[in-house]
């Protein structure tokens, strides 16, 4: 019989193998959920891993990886932190639209007017106004030991409300002729992230990189990120250690709500251009998974945005030349998720043959 | 706006009607929990039930069979979540977030031919003479049949919980597994069983939304009452009576909102359909929770 014996320590060859053993499996389950919407599992899984990166239109998809990683990292790297000290933070697609909101708002209030300075203040709105987002579960934990799970969930909601009443209201454009969203800030100078629009290159890129190698240090050679790791780890160790649990919570909220409102700006003043009802496609949830699948290490979630980046990107190829319905897609990274979280065990327990030893 | 065009009589008895998705739910939830396991997939578990429900009972005609494919499509699913946390001891929370996700894809892949398609009728009971009375009866005694399945599970639960032996069993594994384990008891078997009913539970409560409520399928239908209902649990302190209260409270809120809008309130329509969450968000910091069970959202391995 199969048994669980744990491991003295966490396997280090597992905690690098089961990622890769989790894509492995995503695609064999991917290639058999394919063949049985009747389409040609092989040809499938390679338009969806390949083909971006090596078809001949590859030249066309290479820069979406860097437009869709973009946002997948830097909200991730927020999240990390969060997740490491057991602080639940999965309201980041809110905070990613009210921080867009926010920054577009302070953009679309300087309309035509012309000035570096633009672009740096919408940075710092769309920052705050995702913190802020944030700091409604974290206090409301800090204070009324509410769980911040559910309250940080619930925003999402209202978030949503929020925008499409900005977009039908607030912020929609005066010359828009009636039509819902805002003025197109992609197309305004001052006010747009972009850097080079062929090659993918904005603000938000830089950020994820920059993001990524702050969050490594900080984790690895700074006493906030032991302090992070230990909170999650033991708790009770934490307090007699001295970390404060109220200023972790807050701070680790901070963080993600920051970094989650800065994707959200670099993302409306770039790649989506303008305030919409559904500019928001669902990145902060998707983050969760690249988090998770980045084994909550910065350099992990580097190439896990990139993974995921390919499977969005891979989608829509696959759904324009072969049919494949989106939520086919959705359903593969949810199948990620689970695989990783399957294959996870291995890393904390060795698998047994034989029976159980009565002691 | 013109407040005269709400009928109380209607309000209150179109108040059952909404408060039964997330009653039945989180009533389901409420088992799991108490018997120690945190499933944060119950969205993914509702939508996966509302497109099972619809898929089912468009294709045999009966709303009947249509509830019983939801809840054999809850349970389903959640089997995957209950094998990941308590045979490879992975994560809860995120487990049940990855369910969450697995769930909202799956029902968009499942549902794909049956948007804007109509839901065979499921016509109230008119209860003889308990629905002949005024005020009363047309508010408590006119529905469909799944309200009162709805509140029967309630009270099965109450009394399961309160009574029977198999309810206190399940209860000392959630207070403390590694006792009840000490004690012979299959932990292991218990949460699994749990975490079934809650799925079953769930995928009635979807269904509930895709076959009576609305009653259509459309992507992402559920919009959060999943976690309405989980928000309800904890507001309901893990007892039955209390859920019972929640839920109403959260039908009312969301009925109310819903009033308001057609009366042409001068609040924007969006600002009034927030109100169901930021109600959830108002009564999770008002009403403090009880004790939540003893070993909520730990793994359990029984060779330590």
């Amino acid at each position: 019989m199969l048994m669980l014996e744990k491991r003295p320590q966490p396997s280090r060859l597992w905690t690098f193998a089961t990622p890769v053993l989790a894509v492995v499996l995503t695609m064999f389950c991917g290639g058999l959920l394919f063949a049985a919407l009747g389409q040609d599992p092989f040809e499938t899984i390679r338009t969806i891993f390949l083909d971006p990166l090596f078809s001949e239109f590859a030249w066309f998809y290479r820069p979406q990886l860097l437009i869709k990683g973009a946002p997948l990292v830097l909200i991730a790297i927020g999240l990390s932190f969060g997740f490491r000290a057991g602080i639940w933070n999965i309201g980041a697609e809110g905070q990613y639209i009210v921080g867009a909101i926010c920054g577009a708002a302070v953009g679309l209030a300087f309309f035509p007017m012309e000035s570096f300075i633009i672009l740096p203040l919408m940075v710092l709105a769309g920052a705050l106004g995702g913190i802020l987002w944030a700091m409604i579960p974290g206090l409301l934990r800090v204070r009324f030991g509410t769980n911040e799970i559910l309250v940080s969930l619930m925003l999402v909601y209202v978030a949503e409300q929020l925008l499409a009443s900005m977009a039908l209201g607030a912020l929609r454009n005066p010359d828009g002729m009636g039509f819902p969203g805002s003025r197109n800030l992609a197309q305004y100078p001052s006010a747009t992230t972009w850097i080079n629009q062929t090659i993918g290159m904005h603000w938000g890129v830089v950020t994820a990189f920059i993001a990524v190698i702050f969050a490594y240090i900080a984790l690895s050679r700074h006493i906030f990120g032991f302090n992070v790791r230990l909170s999650g780890q033991s708790p009770r160790a934490a307090r007699f250690a001295g970390v404060n649990p109220s200023a972790l919570v807050l701070i680790c909220m901070g963080i993600s709500g920051g970094l989650a409102g800065l994707a959200g700006l670099f993302e409306v003043a770039g790649p989506a251009g303008q305030v919409s009802i559904d500019f928001n496609v669902g990145y902060g949830f998707t983050a969760i998974i690249v988090a998770f699948l980045g084994r909550l290490h910065p350099v992990g979630i580097l190439l896990a945005g990139g993974l995921m980046a390919l499977t969005y990107i891979g989608g829509e190829i696959a759904q324009s030349n072969l049919g494949l319905p989106v939520a086919a897609i959705q359903l593969l990274q949810g199948m990620l998720l689970f695989f990783l979280l399957a294959v996870d065990v291995l890393t904390n327990y060795r698998l047994r043959f034989g029976t159980k030893e009565i002691t | 706006m013109d407040l005269s065009s709400i009928n109380p009589i209607l309000l209150l008895a179109s108040l059952m009607v909404a408060a039964t998705p997330i009653m039945l739910a989180a009533i389901g939830e409420l088992v799991v929990e108490r018997a120690g396991v945190l499933n944060l997939g119950v969205e993914g578990m509702m939508i996966t039930g509302a497109v099972c429900g619809f898929v089912v009972a468009v294709n045999t005609g009966s709303a009947w069979v249509g509830f019983l494919g939801a809840a054999v499509g809850g349970a389903l699913l959640s089997v995957i979540f209950g094998f990941l946390t308590q045979f490879l001891l992975s994560n809860q929370v995120a487990t049940g977030l990855a369910l969450t996700l697995f769930g909202l894809g799956l029902s968009a892949l499942m549902g794909q031919g049956y948007i804007g398609v109509k839901a065979p009728g499921f016509p109230d009971w008119d209860i003889p003479i308990l629905g002949d009375i005024p005020f009363i009866g047309p508010i408590i005694f006119q529905h469909d049949p799944m309200v009162y399945v709805g509140l029967a599970i309630v009270v099965a639960v109450w009394a399961f919980l309160k009574f029977s032996r198999a309810g206190l069993i399940l209860r000392a594994v959630g207070e403390n597994h590694e006792a009840a384990h000490a004690l012979g008891y299959h932990v292991v078997r218990v949460r699994m069983l749990a975490i079934m009913f809650g799925g079953a539970c769930a995928g009635l409560g979807g269904a509930y939304l895709s076959l009576v409520r609305v009653p259509q399928w459309t992507e992402g239908m559920t919009a959060g009452a999943g976690w309405i209902a989980l928000a309800i649990v904890v507001f309901a302190s893990w007892r039955p009576g209390r859920l019972l209260l929640g839920a109403y409270l959260f039908g009312g809120v969301t009925v109310l909102q819903l009033n308001l809008q057609a009366a042409g309130a001068a609040i924007g329509v969006e600002y009034l359909s927030m109100a169901p969450y930021l109600a959830t968000i108002a009564v999770l910091v008002i009403m403090r929770a009880g004790r939540a069970p003893g070993s909520l959202g730990q793994s359990f391995h029984a060779s330590r």
